[in-house]
């Protein structure tokens, strides 16, 4: 029971840190996904007196990724009720061209208007609809929600370094009265705080696994997979190496480091 | 005849404080009993206190199991302190080990191998009289038994030197006897040099002893 004690406080803390860190990751893959998927369907008509080739407007601008015309037969469906074959045929070549331009990315404002401007340098563009309307509520949403994430991790950052910091002291004064004790039977510094190394290494290691634990259970919850897919983006939630390696290095780091600070912080005692 | 410790012109004081002990000179040849005693806040504690280097000399020069404390560095420290066994008024023993961990550390600290530390704190235990209280902590004993594995742990390695700071000061007659006892037969069969830091000396002492008083700052021996 004390030994768990002992554990526990610093497992606690290492483990929010590492939720955080994690929660953040996937919030920044959902937002990364819902970026992707909001680019897949957004997309620029532009009008053309002439026929453009794609490669020429492709060239425009780095951001437009494919470029595919948009067939007048829909538009000349509608007016063909008294219209000759031939005036139709007329009538077709005199219809300016309409092109769907798909985007890379989900751009900014300011992107969006570089790409206006690029796309008029060609003389033949005569018209641009880019539903810059629209686009800008849902980028300041998208917006609005990163900045809600990021000021949530960084309110979570502080309470958990105040947390550390608070366990630092707590481990600086329990520890100190044993190194003190060792230090006067002459125990070298590595001696003295191998006892404090190797309890932080356990609680990395724990903190770490219960994180693994945490998020294999949360990655495979049908609950979650449903939120995700309800906005139509898949995620990946816990990536068993990438993610794991960051948490469990991220762990050792941090625990070294509050141990570190303690043995620096000893004061032999007089 | 061997001198374990050699003081010349020592004066010891705290930092920017004024100073407690002022060129005391003295040796002690190994193998001896001294006592040491003085009024409250007379620098008993303090002159004890350099001699295991956690007080530098200010000025002088003090010479320990043939390490210079003066300017000493934390090598040559640690490597005396290895070699000396110290008992505390209030013990120190480290509250989170067992009393059989607590009276290991000198000899862990020494490299002793496991087999031979196991054997160590069985006889230890034995010859403190607290067989039968191995395996508990330190909080669980009474003040005279914590004294008591303090005493263990300051003979463990066989050191050379014990300095003990009033190690009967909150102890009552038979704890206190008990402590006297181990001193003594540390000192005579084993040969270890005591020095002894107290406010009286006991009556019943069975060991020739040499005896130090300090006052106002000035170390005399009492003859």
């Amino acid at each position: 029971m004390k030994s768990f004690k002992n554990h526990l406080s610093l497992v606690t803390a290492l483990l929010s840190i590492l939720f955080s860190i994690q929660i953040f990751i996937i919030v920044d893959r959902s937002i990364e996904a819902y970026n992707e998927s909001l680019a897949k369907n957004y997309s620029v008509i532009i009008v053309s007196q002439k026929k453009l080739d794609s490669k020429s407007i492709l060239s425009l601008n780095s951001m437009i990724s494919e470029v595919s015309e948009l067939s007048a037969d829909s538009v000349i469906k509608r007016l063909n009720s008294g219209i000759s074959a031939k005036n139709i045929e007329l009538l077709k070549l005199t219809l300016p061209k309409f092109y769907k331009l798909s985007l890379t990315h989900y751009p900014t404002p300011s992107q969006i208007e570089k790409l206006r401007r690029d796309l008029l340098t060609n003389r033949a563009i005569t018209k641009i609809e880019d539903f810059s309307h629209t686009h800008d509520i849902t980028y300041k949403l998208l917006l609005l929600f990163k900045n809600v994430v990021s000021l949530f991790a960084i309110v979570v950052f502080i309470v958990t370094s105040l947390l550390i910091f608070k366990e630092l002291r707590i481990w600086q004064f329990k520890h100190s009265e044993r190194m003190s004790i060792m230090g006067l039977f002459g125990a070298p510094a590595w001696l003295r705080s191998a006892v404090l190394f190797r309890l932080a290494i356990v609680d990395a290691i724990i903190a770490s696994v219960l994180a693994f634990g945490l998020f294999i259970y949360i990655s495979s919850s049908s609950w979650v997979q449903e939120q995700f897919s309800n906005i139509g983006i898949s995620v990946l939630i816990f990536d068993i190496v990438n993610d794991s390696t960051l948490l469990f290095v991220t762990a050792i780091i941090l625990s070294i480091l509050l141990a570190s600070l303690i043995v620096l912080g000893h004061k032999e005692e007089v | 005849m061997d001198k374990v410790i050699m003081a010349q012109d020592l004066s010891l004081s705290y930092s920017n404080s004024e100073t407690i002990i002022n060129k005391a000179n003295f040796s002690i040849v190994s193998g001896s009993f001294v006592f040491i005693t003085g009024a409250s806040g007379s620098g008993k504690s303090t002159l004890l206190k350099s001699l295991y280097g956690a007080l530098k000399p200010k000025q002088g020069s003090l010479v320990v199991g043939g390490v210079e404390l003066k300017g000493v560095t934390t090598s040559k420290l640690n490597f005396l302190r290895r070699h000396v066994g110290i008992v505390f008024q209030d013990y120190k023993l480290v509250k989170e080990w067992t009393i059989e961990k607590n009276i290991m550390l000198p000899l862990i600290i020494n490299g002793y191998e496991k087999g031979v530390t196991q054997n160590q704190v069985d006889s230890l235990l034995k010859h403190v009289r607290l067989k039968h209280q191995a395996g508990k902590f330190p909080l669980e004993l009474s003040g005279g038994e914590q004294q008591r594995v303090a005493m263990a742990r300051a003979l463990a390695h066989n050191p050379i030197l014990i300095l003990a700071d009033e190690p009967t000061g909150n102890l009552d007659d038979y704890s206190s006897q008990l402590i006297w006892n181990l001193l003594e037969g540390a000192n005579e069969q084993l040969k270890t040099t005591v020095i002894v830091v107290t406010h009286h000396i006991p009556q019943s002492m069975n060991v020739d002893y040499k005896h130090y008083h300090i006052e106002y700052g000035s170390l005399h021996e009492v003859v």
